[in-house]
């Protein structure tokens, strides 16, 4: 399994061989260093764990600036782990460079990344309720949830609503996966990898690639 | 105060540009607003592929990089037809600049509320358009 942290660009447009107008989004990924490599032995799992974007050492605590410091490079940014499977021996060492040229393989990836908060918001944004009609008498309540509960229909909660109950919140913000993205191109000079359609996260946020997990 | 230094790592818009220069045309004929063209463009039918061509007044011509689209209008059986051919799609093989038309505007607009002999411009002599 391929993965890689990165920075989304941005989206913008490519034409395919087939002279398709794809809608696409660029995240530059890597090159990451391998920070450290922790095995069943030691660790009681294999990973491998991976760093991006450099940071000013005087900008982190000591024991950052350390831990980089065993694998040579500058502290950096943005730290993730990828599992390995548990039978194989791992050909990663410590300090080494990954760059995108692991996707050269791969038609489908997997992005993670931190979507776009969006404040409290109400549940027709948040979950999609219909909310209630323009007009035809309604009055102050054209985006409101309705009837959350009532003691008969709830019974065995103790007239309160159920556990769970969709309501107003707290939306976006939070991590998500978006899954098999077509890998229209790779730009090995660039750190480029650009995939179709759109990524979690704004421009500048952080994301991770890897391999398709289901195809 | 010093300034700060900026890095050396390359902008957003220079980036995004990278991936799409490659879906962009080399070579771009030279084609103005009022002139009249010939859009030679590739149309798959099942597994057949041949080429149309559509000829009419470029007419309006906006967007950029990748984005950038024109427009051509004709009249077909008194019927005004407009396509809007994206200027960098492979499909569209060839553009090419038949007649030069007197314009005093970015956008021919104007030309859709008319009929009959007023939708002509007036020829203009140019050295892009091939004389016929």
């Amino acid at each position: 399994m391929a993965m890689l942290l990165g920075k989304k660009v941005g989206m913008t447009q490519v034409y395919d061989e087939s002279g398709k107008l794809l809608p696409v989004t660029v995240i530059q990924a890597g090159p990451c260093v391998v920070m450290q490599v922790k095995t069943a032995d030691t660790d009681g799992y294999n990973a491998v764990q991976l760093g991006f974007d450099d940071v000013k050492a005087s900008r982190r605590k000591n024991p950052q600036v350390g831990h980089a410091q065993k694998a040579d490079t500058a502290p950096k940014r943005f730290v993730k782990e990828m599992r390995l499977p548990e039978e194989t021996e791992t050909e990663y060492k410590v300090g080494d460079s990954i760059t995108v040229s692991v996707f050269v393989d791969s038609k489908l990836v997997d992005v993670v990344g931190t979507g776009k908060g969006k404040g409290f918001a109400g549940v027709m944004k948040r979950h999609g309720f219909g909310g209630f009609p323009a007009s035809h008498g309604t009055e102050r309540k054209h985006r409101a949830p309705g009837s959350i509960s009532s003691f008969a229909s709830d019974a065995g909660h103790g007239g309160k609503p159920k556990k769970g109950k969709r309501m107003a919140g707290h939306m976006g913000n939070c991590r998500i996966t978006t899954k098999n993205h077509r890998l229209v191109a790779i730009d090995e000079e660039k750190n480029l990898l650009v995939v179709k359609g759109a990524v979690p996260g704004p421009p500048g946020g952080y994301c991770l690639v890897r391999s398709a997990k289901k195809v | 105060m010093a300034k700060k230094e900026k890095t050396a790592t390359a902008s957003k818009t220079d980036l995004l540009d990278a991936v799409e220069n490659k879906s962009l045309k080399k070579e771009i004929p030279h084609f103005e607003i009022g002139d009249t063209v010939d859009v030679r463009c590739s149309i798959k039918e099942g597994d057949k592929e041949r080429v149309q061509v559509f000829t009419g007044t470029v007419i309006s011509r906006k967007g950029r990089g990748i984005n950038e689209n024109f427009t051509v209008r004709r009249i077909v059986d008194n019927e005004g037809v407009e396509r809007i051919f994206p200027l960098h799609s492979p499909n569209v093989l060839d553009i090419r600049p038949v007649r030069s038309g007197k314009k005093r505007r970015a956008k021919l607009y104007y030309l859709r509320d008319r009929t009959g002999k007023a939708v002509r411009l007036a020829h203009r002599h140019s050295t892009h358009t091939v004389s016929k």
